[in-house]
């Protein structure tokens, strides 16, 4: 018998990828655990080995083919021995539905100027014009991953102080992939893998902020920071009060925050709300690469503690980013990616897509909605949220964190002590559900905030004002 | 089995190192019957077809998330179980599908947890790094590097306090013993005379980090010296050798001379899980140990030189678990997806 050999999916998140190489050619004998192919990943290259014996009867897909969609055909693997029967094939519709969510192509006409205070690691402070996807700045396409690394270069070549620690980013390059490169152009005095080991390296790091050095401490991911969370809030994050203003923590915790891809409830959690309650430190959060990079370059610069919090599955998504390296986003300012008249819809990180998409679908049922992309959730924009919901009247914010104590919950209630009156209907949040993430494909998808639940809350609400 | 090259502290220590010698002089004969070199094997392979299968589903997309594979791992598990009793506890972390095939879970019910279906250990909602049995006393299943061993301590305190004879048998990592709450657990169990065995897995990485460049000191079953816990090193690939220290080391924490460490020495063939290319390593490294040290391969030249089974027995065992793990793979892919409602159910017990 035949059995088809598929494109495999290679990690959680990959959805197509290029098959690079054959190993084997048609007609040659194969068995089980031989390497077969070499498969491109956005990740990395990895090897396909062939799960059973047989002979490699043809070859649909020719090496050099790239965006191959998982579960593709890619091969005809012929059974040596005809006694032995199996199916190793899977119906068209036991194949992953595999999530395609178009991200709205976002104007680049508008201008933001905004003035952003900058110290140095002596403390002195320099205002700075930031202006962002202006005609000043050449931009180019690049992925977030390929932003935050090189904002992460920049400042490590401006100021010898920033260094950067974590598990896996120096000879690995990262976990994600993130650091590529750096450890190459700065050595490993500057960029370090730790054991594993988070309390202990968080520890380290902060000692090492007290003392004057920059780190930029990676967790792999925000799940694992919890291993260190006394020293990110207790040793970091007070310690400027503590000591009277003496003693301040110039850090930047960084690493994909939230969510991946079915990998469960211990490695999937949005901790935006949790530290964005705590006083003595900023918390950062980007969607786009411009976003990625103007926002990292400031919390480096940035002489206070910042949690910087990161998606995995935007790291591999593109957007044009500025290439000066004078670009800046200024923490602690919303911006708004799209105008409009009727509700606004607050979202950080990658809600930030899922409002566009959602706005896309409803202004083509006749309704504006105004994009607000919080980028900053401590010191949060109020004003600019507040300017919008007195122009629009209605709002909805979107977190894929839980909705007890969330950042939603924060918004609202802000947006009630200094809007009430402009309210048209109560402000609503769409979350997370309020359960630890399941794995199973289709419980994810139900814990998981999505463009339809957006679209139907702001339905929900205009129809009701 | 080597035994360590601890320092001795004291006397008392010294006893211990004595009856683990003893019982390295008792392995080196080859007491096994043909019965018990037979399970291992069926064990093992069982384990090894297992991972293969799940690697396979992956790659088609039936299971998702991380999926770390114990490949080239399986006689640590093997060896080690086989000398377990109804009252003792396992724990371990992530990379668990192995754990539960050798405490006798249903190869079908935690395949169907790896593609994520209702008939799943944990109904679809734990996936390959979270499943558990309490009527195993398999105690999961952990995400979290280090987390298994306090947890593990815990399950030992239990045995402890309900003076139930059992042990604890605690998995992990080489990458997890450097973490800070693997030293609180040892000075707790030392402090209390817990009966637990902490078995580190050293297949020579963490993730793509080797034991050398993550640690100050490789010899990771010293770890506990400073709490006066023994440890031995171990050759874990050899099923046998295992055996014969899982014996000796469950034996002491039984008879309440508190806990001990055995540090396996394995290796796993695939990447750290399915995305891991594994260039950290060489490929002769991986060959190398794949041809020479292979412990299913070395079991079945060692039966088949001694004339214990024939060419045509082992290729009727290999058909069998083949099969199995096919029927596996089959009730994985046929069985449902858990129901929407599932989604709000086990958060908290009503009360
Ligand atoms: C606290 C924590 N930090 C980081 C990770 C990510 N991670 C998962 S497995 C792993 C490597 C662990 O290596 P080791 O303990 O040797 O176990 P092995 O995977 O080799 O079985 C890392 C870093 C994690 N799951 N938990
Ligand atoms: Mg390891």
């Amino acid at each position: 018998m035949e059995t088809e050999i598929l494109m495999p999916a290679l990690s959680p998140t990959m959805k197509e990828g290029k098959l690079a190489k054959w190993l084997v050619s048609e007609g040659e004998k194969v068995s089980a655990g031989d390497l077969i192919a070499e498969i491109e990943t956005d990740k990395a290259t990895m090897e396909l080995e062939a799960v059973d014996d047989g002979i490699l009867k043809k070859i649909l897909i020719t090496e050099g083919t790239d965006s191959v969609e998982v579960n593709t055909p890619i091969g005809l693997l012929s059974d040596n021995d005809s006694n032995e029967k199996e199916v190793s094939k899977i119906s068209k519709t036991d194949k992953k539905n595999i999530l395609k969510e178009k991200i709205p192509v976002i104007s680049k006409k508008e201008e933001s100027a905004s003035k952003t205070v900058i110290r140095d690691s002596n403390n002195h402070r320099t205002e700075v014009h930031v202006k962002e996807n202006s005609v000043d700045h050449d931009s180019v396409e690049i992925t977030v991953r390929e932003a935050l690394r090189d904002a992460m270069a920049e400042e490590m070549r401006v100021n010898k102080n920033v260094f950067l620690m974590g598990e896996e980013v120096a000879e690995y390059q990262g976990a994600y992939k993130v650091s590529q490169g750096l450890l190459e152009e700065f050595g490993s005095k500057r960029v370090i893998d730790t054991p594993i080991t988070e309390n202990g390296f968080t520890g380290l790091g902060v000692g090492a902020a007290f003392a004057g050095l920059r780190p930029i401490v990676e967790f792999m991911t925000f799940n694992f920071a919890m291993q260190a969370i006394d020293h990110i809030i207790n040793s970091a994050a007070k310690t400027l009060y503590m000591s009277g203003g003496q003693m301040g923590c110039p850090i930047v915790f960084r690493g994909p925050n939230g969510a991946a891809s079915r990998v469960g409830a211990q490695h999937s959690q949005c901790y935006a709300s949790w530290y964005s309650h705590v006083p003595g430190h900023k918390v950062v959060s980007p969607w786009s690469g411009s976003d990625a990079k103007g926002l990292l370059k400031s919390s480096i610069r940035d002489p206070n503690p910042v949690i910087f919090l990161e998606n995995e599955l935007l790291y591999g998504q593109k957007f044009d980013v500025p290439t000066s390296e004078d670009f800046l986003v200024p923490i602690g300012k919303a911006k708004i990616e799209r105008e409009g008249s009727d509700i606004t819809i607050t979202a950080f990180s990658i809600m930030v897509g899922k409002a566009l998409s959602a706005a896309d679908q409803l202004s083509k049922m006749g309704i504006s909605a105004e994009v607000i992309n919080l980028r900053t959730l401590r010191p949060l924009d109020i004003d600019t949220i507040i300017t919008s919901v007195q122009k629009t009247n209605h709002c909805i914010s979107c977190e894929e964190g839980f909705p007890y104590s969330g950042i939603g919950a924060e918004i609202s209630s802000q947006i009630m002590e200094k809007a009430f009156d402009w309210l048209d209907a109560p402000v609503k949040r769409i979350t997370g559900k309020d359960v630890p993430m399941p794995y199973a494909a289709n419980l994810e998808k139900l814990a998981l905030p999505q463009i339809e639940d957006i679209i139907n809350a702001v339905n929900v609400i205009l129809s009701k004002s | 089995m080597s035994t360590s090259e601890l320092p001795l502290l004291d006397d008392s220590f010294k006893k211990e190192e004595d009856t683990l010698n003893k019982s390295k002089i008792v392995s080196s004969k080859n007491s096994f019957s043909k019965e018990t070199l037979l399970n291992f094997y069926n064990d093992m392979l069982l384990i090894r077809r297992f991972e293969e299968r799940a690697g396979q589903l992956y790659g088609m997309g039936l299971i998702g998330g991380f999926c770390h594979l114990y490949i080239g791992q399986e006689a640590v598990v093997v060896g080690l179980q086989a000398n377990v009793n109804q009252k003792d506890t396992i724990i371990t972390t992530y990379r668990d599908h192995g754990h539960m095939l050798a405490t006798g879970m249903d190869p079908k019910k935690v395949m169907a947890e790896l593609t994520g279906r209702e008939a799943g250990y944990s109904h679809g909602k734990g996936g390959s790094m979270h499943m558990f049995s309490k009527e195993k006393n398999f105690y999961g299943g952990h995400g979290i590097v280090g987390a298994s061993v306090p947890i593990g301590t815990g399950l030992a305190f239990s045995h402890y306090y309900n003076d139930d004879g059992g042990v604890c048998l605690c998995y992990f990592g080489d990458g997890a013993t450097n973490q800070g709450q693997v030293y609180e657990s040892f000075n707790m169990a030392a402090l209390w005379n817990l009966p637990i065995v902490y078995i580190i897995e050293n297949n020579k990485y963490g993730m793509g980090t080797s034991v050398e460049r993550a640690s100050a000191s490789t010899d990771l079953h010293r770890r506990g010296e400073s709490y006066g816990i023994p440890g031995v090193a171990v050759n874990g690939m050899d099923v046998k050798e295992v055996y014969h220290a899982g014996k000796s080391a469950i034996d002491h924490a039984r008879s309440n001379k508190g806990p001990i460490i055995l540090e396996m020495k394995t290796y796993r063939y695939r990447g750290h899980s399915m995305s891991d290319p594994a260039k950290y390593r060489s490929k002769e490294e991986l060959a190398k140990m794949r041809a020479e040290n292979d412990p299913i391969d070395c079991l079945r030249e060692e039966m088949m030189s001694s004339k214990m089974l024939d060419e045509k027995s082992f290729k009727e065992i290999d058909k069998k678990i083949k099969e199995r793990v096919i029927e596996a793979a089959k009730f994985a892919q046929e069985s449902k997806e858990p129901d929407p409602a599932e989604l709000w159910t086990d958060v908290l017990l009503e009360v």
